[in-house]
């Protein structure tokens, strides 16, 4: 589904980010990427998603090299606040990238409410953003790039912005989605934990000029649940394991 | 940490001071004075196209020419001097009593119910309309331009100093409260600090205006004095339209230095308005 | 039962409450008319005649006329037609170049920073300066007053215009490229939205300024507008007609701005939610 091959962006000579990263991503995968502060976390996904050209190397999505914004594509930002145009309704945002595809009108409003429907905010299309609190708002934001039918969901520490209880909600919301639509999922977190909860695999970053620490695969057991995944001993695992990666990563290579 | 390129408020700042490091100030020095010759050259260029005569159309650098002549004449310079004599005379006194009344009705509530109705009333009457009372109240002269002028710019300052200091944060208030400060202490350190910007910009508004308003009465009045005058007299006179051009863009010119001004003691007293917020 | 008696006092409560607030919404303006009918029937100044008998002349003036024209007064066609017709003519063009042109140039940070500087200095220029101007270039019709109106007025609404789709807020801009938006739609879609509550702010702006600059082109050579009426009856001696036409013009004035007020809020409503909730 998404290639990453020895991509490399620095914003101008001497000041490089990202020094190598590579991996692969196959399609029905949720991966996510996990790293400290100021490793390039979103200037990646930006590059994933087209919206940045990498210094070097090159990403290909569905086998077709990355140029500009690739169609089959959504996003979801932190910022969902920034994200959502506010002086639209909710059925409206949702609505807007649909009404570019060359989609008619009915089948628009099917993928709207049924998208509602899956992040369970059905009845509230005819809302502003302002007046939802900050899960549902994001909520939103999910639905709006569900609607869209895309092959690849990329999203950028979506829930950092929200309290721990709606993140937990939201990200069993990921979880469903996923297995409902059949979509694949890149996303970034700072969070390890919420990393090992959702993903197949998660790659570690190191710091900047960053490169690819480890690409960890997670084989616990679906459907996921809060209390019962976390307390699993493999979940403790895999959780130390890449803590330990992005706390102290000299020493603990050799390992 | 977020750090998407031009998304993140940190950027944004780091961004703004490296830009307005010496390297910064140079290129967007650079950019002004480029702008400004690619204007009058373009100016130049359509004026000398000869699309009118040049007795209603002069080109752009004989406007210039003639503006320079003006700069140095004694004569015009005094016109120059009694409008921004009534002007900034009139600023101030609007401003003093602006300033004084719209404190008093900020801080009453009840005060600040009534009043709100009246000077809402107030704020849209163009002043310029009563010019012809004015000039059979007051005559033609100084004092005539400069009750005109303060009567002008007194509403738009009236209205920021009422609403800044009514809208003053409560938090803000009640902090202070907990911290055992008195009433008047709350008065001075508090809610006139907290409405200052908005105060500043109800002043910074009424500037333009107040200019507007004693050219507008200078032009009618057939005043003996000031900028409006001049181009009255030029005008009536012969019409020539470089003279009339020239002073008209002398008021211009002068209109932007008295925004830059105002614009640059904002920034300097009032930094702190901007930094506090995100970069939106 | 007590619920005769309940609703009996809930009614009474509800007419104080409307009592009181229509006392303290109008009360101080009443409370000052009465002050000016009281002191101007004493003192007996011909310049400050009581408010009835301006309102007696008004109605002479304007609402004296056939039932055939809705009782119309000659005074309204003749006068106060004219000059509402120029102030909105000249403020729609104003608008309208205003806007186009201000996407057009917020669009390219580098073509906005360039005229930036020959911006401010146009929109420096105080109106009334140019008004011998445009009578030597444009005669004394109709047709002059509306370009001057229209080029006195553009400025708020052009720079205004500019800066509001120059601060489109980034995360908007890349959610219309992640999504692959066409170019119309970012503009018509993102960019304009985002812009309307600063350009809007920019109109109202606006809209004052072409009442001022309505006035000030009909108190010179003119021959018919309300600007006109009160310069002509303060020549002629005839204080109560000048004194309808400065209540006319601020009414006027209080009009235009209630109307513009009221549809700013129901275009903007999403903008007064969303600002109270902005997480960032």
């Amino acid at each position: 589904m998404l290639a990453v091959k020895d991509v490399q962006f620095a914003y101008s000579p001497g000041q490089t980010v990202i020094a190598n990263i590579g991996f692969e991503v196959t399609a029905g995968e949720i991966v996510s990427i996990v790293g400290p502060s100021g490793c390039g976390k979103t200037t990646l996904l930006k590059i994933l998603a087209g919206l940045l050209v990498p210094t070097e190397g090159n990403v290909e999505f569905q086998s077709q090299p990355v140029r500009g914004v690739p169609a089959g594509l959504a996003m979801v930002f932190q910022e969902y606040s920034r994200s959502l145009l506010p002086w639209a309704t909710v059925h409206d945002n949702i609505e807007l990238p649909l009404r570019y595809k060359k989609i008619d009108s009915l089948s628009r409003a099917r993928l709207v409410s049924e998208s509602l429907e899956a992040v369970a905010l059905s009845g509230f299309g005819d809302h502003y953003p302002w007046q939802l609190s900050g899960g549902m708002q994001q909520r939103v934001a999910i639905a709006r790039a569900l609607a869209y039918q895309p092959k690849l969901l990329l999203m950028d520490e979506p829930f950092a912005s929200v309290d721990a209880q709606t993140r937990a909600d939201l990200e069993d919301l990921v979880a469903a989605v996923r297995a409902r639509f059949d979509i694949t999922i890149v996303f970034i977190t700072h969070d390890i934990d919420e990393a090992v909860y959702l993903s197949d695999r998660v790659i570690v970053l190191s710091k900047s000029p960053t490169t690819v620490l480890d690409r960890v695969a997670i084989e616990l057991p679906r459907p996921r649940d809060q209390i019962v995944t976390k307390a699993m001993q493999q979940f403790v695992d895999k959780r130390s394991a890449i803590a330990r990666l992005i706390r102290r990563p000299i020493s603990d290579i050799s390992q | 940490m977020n750090e998407s390129l031009g998304t993140t408020n940190a950027r944004a700042d780091i961004m703004r001071f490296v830009g307005s490091s010496v390297g910064g100030r140079v290129a967007s020095a650079l950019r002004v004075v480029i702008g400004i010759l690619a204007f009058f050259l373009i100016l130049e260029f359509i004026t000398s196209l000869g699309l009118l005569p040049a007795i209603y159309l002069p080109r752009a650098s004989t406007v210039i020419q003639r503006m320079v002549e003006l700069v140095v004449d004694l004569k015009f310079l005094k016109h120059v001097l009694a409008t921004l004599g009534a002007w900034s005379v009139g600023l101030a006194v609007a401003t003093l009593i602006s300033i004084s009344v719209g404190v008093l009705i900020g801080t009453s509530e009840l005060a600040y119910k009534m009043t709100s109705p009246v000077i809402e009333f107030m704020r849209p009457i163009p002043s310029v309309a009563l010019i012809p009372l004015a000039i059979l109240l007051w005559g033609q002269g100084f004092p005539m331009k400069v009750i005109l002028v303060a009567y002008a710019t007194a509403w738009p300052i009236l209205f920021n100093t009422v609403y800044g200091v009514h809208d003053v944060d409560p938090i803000a208030v009640q902090t202070a409260r907990c911290f055992g400060l008195k009433q008047r202490a709350i008065h001075w350190r508090i809610s006139l600090p907290s409405a200052a910007p908005l105060i500043f910009t109800g002043i910074r508004i009424s500037a333009p205006i107040g200019l507007i308003v004693v050219i507008s009465a200078e032009l009618l009045a057939s005043a003996d004095s000031g900028i409006g005058s001049y181009i009255l007299f030029v005008s009536l006179h012969g019409g020539h339209m470089d003279s009339v051009l020239a002073g008209a863009a002398i008021a211009g010119l002068l209109g932007v230095l008295i925004n830059s001004a105002f614009g640059m003691v904002d920034h300097r007293l009032f930094a702190w308005r901007y930094f506090g917020a995100p970069a939106q | 039962m007590s619920s005769y008696t309940g609703r009996g006092r809930s009614l009474v409560a509800a007419l104080v409450g409307i009592l009181r607030s229509t006392v303290v919404r109008f009360g101080l303006g009443a409370c000052l008319i009465g002050l000016w009918q009281y002191f101007a029937i004493q003192a007996g100044s011909i310049f400050f005649p009581p408010p009835s008998e301006i309102a007696k002349r008004a109605f002479e003036l304007w609402l004296s006329g056939p039932p055939s024209r809705l009782f119309l007064g000659e005074g309204v066609f003749e006068d106060i037609l004219p000059s509402l017709f120029r102030l909105l003519a000249g403020w729609s063009l104003a608008v309208g170049i205003g806007i186009t042109l201000g996407a057009l140039i917020g669009r390219s940070r580098r073509i906005s920073e360039l005229l930036d500087p020959s911006l401010q200095f146009l929109r420096a220029i105080p109106g009334p300066a140019l008004v011998p101007v445009f009578i030597l270039l444009l005669g004394t019709e109709s047709m002059m007053r509306i370009v001057l109106i229209a080029f006195g007025s553009v400025w708020p609404v052009l720079l205004n215009t500019i800066e509001g789709t120059r601060t489109v807020d980034p995360l908007q801009l890349d959610t219309a490229s992640a999504f692959k938006l066409p170019r119309r739609a970012r503009l018509w879609r993102i960019v304009l939205p985002s812009a309307m509550p600063k350009i809007f702010a920019g109109m109202r702006v606006s809209l004052s300024l072409a009442v001022i600059l309505m006035v000030v082109s009909e108190l010179v050579a003119s021959t018919d507008g309300i600007g006109y009426r009160i310069l002509n009856s303060q020549i002629m001696f005839l204080l109560t007609d000048m004194w309808c036409g400065i209540v006319l013009l601020a009414v006027i004035g209080y009009t235009l701005n209630t109307l513009f007020v009221k549809v700013e809020d129901h275009v903007l409503n999403w903008h007064r939610g969303a600002r109270g909730r902005l997480t960032t």
